[in-house]
């Protein structure tokens, strides 16, 4: 446990050496660059309660959804598009409330998570279809519905999800009665982040025990073994996986509309969903160490945001450090391996 | 019926130029599936071919433009073999970060050099080439033969890979560490060194595809405007069932259903949303992944990892 997070630290500071090579060669001053980076992430109070934790709460659902595919051996690189079909969904429940004043908020608020929840599964669940019917790879099918996802967003911002006005391509906005409630008087931190945490904890007990968890890993591991020794069902835990996994991310973006936006629009995930790759790589899949580390992933999208405000630095440079990260992880993984085997074939000899 | 005509070369002529970014792409990348590797990392490969190429044609010109997409392609490509095959990383996952690394790298880029707001930079374009003779024929001559040069390096490079793939010694030792791995490193094929060379190649194309976007079409670079070129590739390579011609002809598939969006706006049908036009190239790999992953058979070793190597 202790290593682990050593280890982490270690790749976060090559992380930020490759952030600093960077800077200097594209010349910027790396020292009130990486200052203004850090006090955006955690230099004030509205840093460390707003930017830095509403910023991870996204980041921690849609990392979930990745760490329980890629645990199940799914690689679901569709969280993006899952994410931008349930926010959707819970601005179409919104629309549709709009009509009916007498319902209850907190009845409303459950049902837009809720819709969310289905149409993230439902999303995935195209792919999951494409992959047990066709054997179509996941990899491909959920990038082509994450750009499909984008373009019915457009489509629905721009026909019949558009605001009363007509003027801007966005949905009408969510009265507040609406809104998910804020947990610290005077900050945006709502309550996202307690389901994030709640969700979490739950992924974390079921995987470790449930015997459904238990025959996810056991197909993750290895599918064919899974099902010769352990007669377990593959194709229904796949599809029960990624359907989890969808849900998970759609939840995430209803839950970015009800508590951050309140609206609908084109650009509403600023690739949420692929930065959740490198959120659930670096937890190493494990769901409470998903919590960690899109904490970590929300001071980096602060701290980019204050670096592009009082530095001049691109806040694209993050994609950068988050792929430096995913890459650096991957080789620390195969570095251990291959120490492993190597100490297993001493020992044999 | 000239009308028709006059249509129907712009339609071919139009798919044939979106599909030449892509046949080129997806042309790299059967050579690397044939090695055993997928490379997700073609769309990051793209983007920095296409930033590549808007730096160097500025400064030097539009020929040495393309062979600084190559190069960026190649450099970017380099990287994700470190991993995969020197590594053994996996490479769905390499690929990921390779795209997001690619992304992160040539917005930086550009947004540094040429300021934040990335004000519209042009670059020359290289116009097309009719071919004298072919391309008074009409319509096909017309279409297929009135196109910049770049197209026409897919006319010789398609069928030049599938004769070195299938007809040279090389080519068999590539297709072997794809489908046989143990049985080619015990012949004496270097793994490690094929599919170095097959990503290499691929990265090289996946450049070269974004340079075609640059200098051939948009004539100015956007972030963002491989906008998945570099998955739909796989998808096509798939369709072309892992043969060169094959991968020629469906690219001209979806160049075709690129164009649809173009044509269709020319006519004015504005009660038919536009996304949906756009969305039609996606669309149709899905259609067609669902129909043909079902019978088509990649190579056996195609994304594993670990080859028996010594």
């Amino acid at each position: 446990m202790i290593r682990a997070l050593v280890q982490t630290l270690v790749l976060l500071a090559v992380a930020l050496a490759t952030l600093v090579l960077l800077l200097v060669a594209t010349g910027h001053a790396p020292a009130p660059a990486l200052t203004a980076m850090a006090n955006g992430a955690f230099g004030s109070s509205y840093a460390l309660l707003s930017a830095t934790p509403v910023r991870a709460i996204p980041l921690a659902l849609a990392g979930l959804a990745v760490a329980i595919a890629f645990r199940a051996g799914i690689l679901n690189v569709g969280a993006e598009g899952q994410l931008l079909v349930g926010a959707t969904a819970a601005a179409c429940i919104a629309a549709l409330v709009s009509t009916h004043p007498g319902v209850p908020a907190v009845v409303v608020i459950v049902v837009m998570l809720s819709a969310g929840t289905l149409a993230g599964g439902l999303w995935a669940g195209i792919a999951a279809w494409l992959r047990t019917r066709f054997g179509v790879l996941e990899v491909i099918s959920t990038i082509m519905l994450n750009f499909l996802a984008l373009y019915l967003v457009g489509y629905l911002v721009r026909g019949p999800l558009q605001e009363p006005t007509r003027m801007n391509p966005q949905s009408p906005t969510l009265p507040e009665a609406l809104h998910l409630p804020v947990l610290v008087e005077g900050s945006r931190l709502h309550a996202g982040l307690l389901l994030a945490i709640g969700l979490a904890v739950l992924a974390w007990w079921w995987l470790r025990n449930t015997a459904s968890g238990f025959r996810l890993r056991a197909v993750g591991g290895n599918a064919r073994a899974a099902a010769s020794a352990g007669r377990v069902n593959v194709p229904r835990v796949v599809a029960g996986a990624f359907l989890t996994s969808g849900a998970l991310a759609g939840v995430a973006g209803a839950v970015q509309y009800t508590g951050v936006t309140y609206a609908m629009y084109e650009n509403f995930s600023p690739g949420y969903g692929y930065k959740a790759i490198a959120v659930a790589l670096l937890a190493r899949l494990n769901p409470l160490g998903v919590l960690v580390a899109a904490l970590l992933f929300g001071a980096l999208e602060a701290g980019a945001n204050a670096m592009e405000r009082d530095a001049g630095v691109p806040n694209v440079v993050v994609s950068v450090v988050e792929a430096a990260l995913i890459l650096l992880v991957v080789a620390a993984d195969r570095w251990q391996a291959r120490a492993g085997a190597q100490a297993t074939t001493t020992v044999r000899a | 019926m000239s009308d028709a005509l006059t249509l129907g070369t712009d339609l071919l002529e139009a798919s044939v130029r979106f599909a030449t970014p892509l046949a080129l792409a997806s042309l790299g990348e059967c050579v690397s599936e044939r090695a055993g590797v997928i490379n997700i990392g073609l769309e990051g490969a793209i983007i920095c071919g296409a930033l590549g190429a808007t730096v160097a044609a500025g400064a030097v010109g539009v020929g040495l433009g393309f062979a600084a997409g190559a190069l960026a392609g190649v450099a970017i490509a380099a990287v994700f073999a470190l991993f995969t095959v020197w590594m053994r990383a996996d490479q769905i996952i390499t690929g990921t970060a390779i795209t997001l690394l690619a992304a992160g790298l040539t917005g930086t880029l550009y947004r540094s050099t040429f300021g934040a707001s990335g004000v519209a930079l042009s670059t020359p374009t290289i116009g097309a080439t009719a071919v004298p003779g072919i391309s008074a024929l009409p319509l096909l001559g017309a279409s297929f033969f009135n196109q910049p040069v770049i197209t026409y390096l897919v006319y010789v490079l398609a069928p030049l890979v599938t004769w070195w793939m299938f007809r040279t010694h090389a080519g068999l030792g590539l297709r072997a560490i794809g489908e046989r791995p143990e049985a080619a490193i015990a012949a004496g094929v270097s793994p490690r060194l094929t599919q170095t060379l097959a990503v290499l190649f691929a990265g090289a194309m996946a450049g070269l595809a974004g340079a075609t976007l640059v200098l051939a079409q948009a004539g100015t670079f956007v972030e963002g405007m491989s906008s998945g070129r570099g998955f739909i590739a796989i998808a096509i390579v798939v369709l072309g069932r892992w043969h060169p011609m094959g991968v020629l002809g469906a690219s001209l598939l979806f160049g075709a259903a690129q164009s649809l969006d173009t044509v269709f706006q020319s006519m004015g049908w504005r009660e038919v949303p536009y996304q949906l036009f756009l969305a039609i190239p996606y669309l149709m790999t899905l259609v067609v992944l669902a129909l043909a992953s079902a019978r088509a058979r990649a190579p056996a070793a195609l994304g594993q990892k670990e080859l028996a190597e010594k």
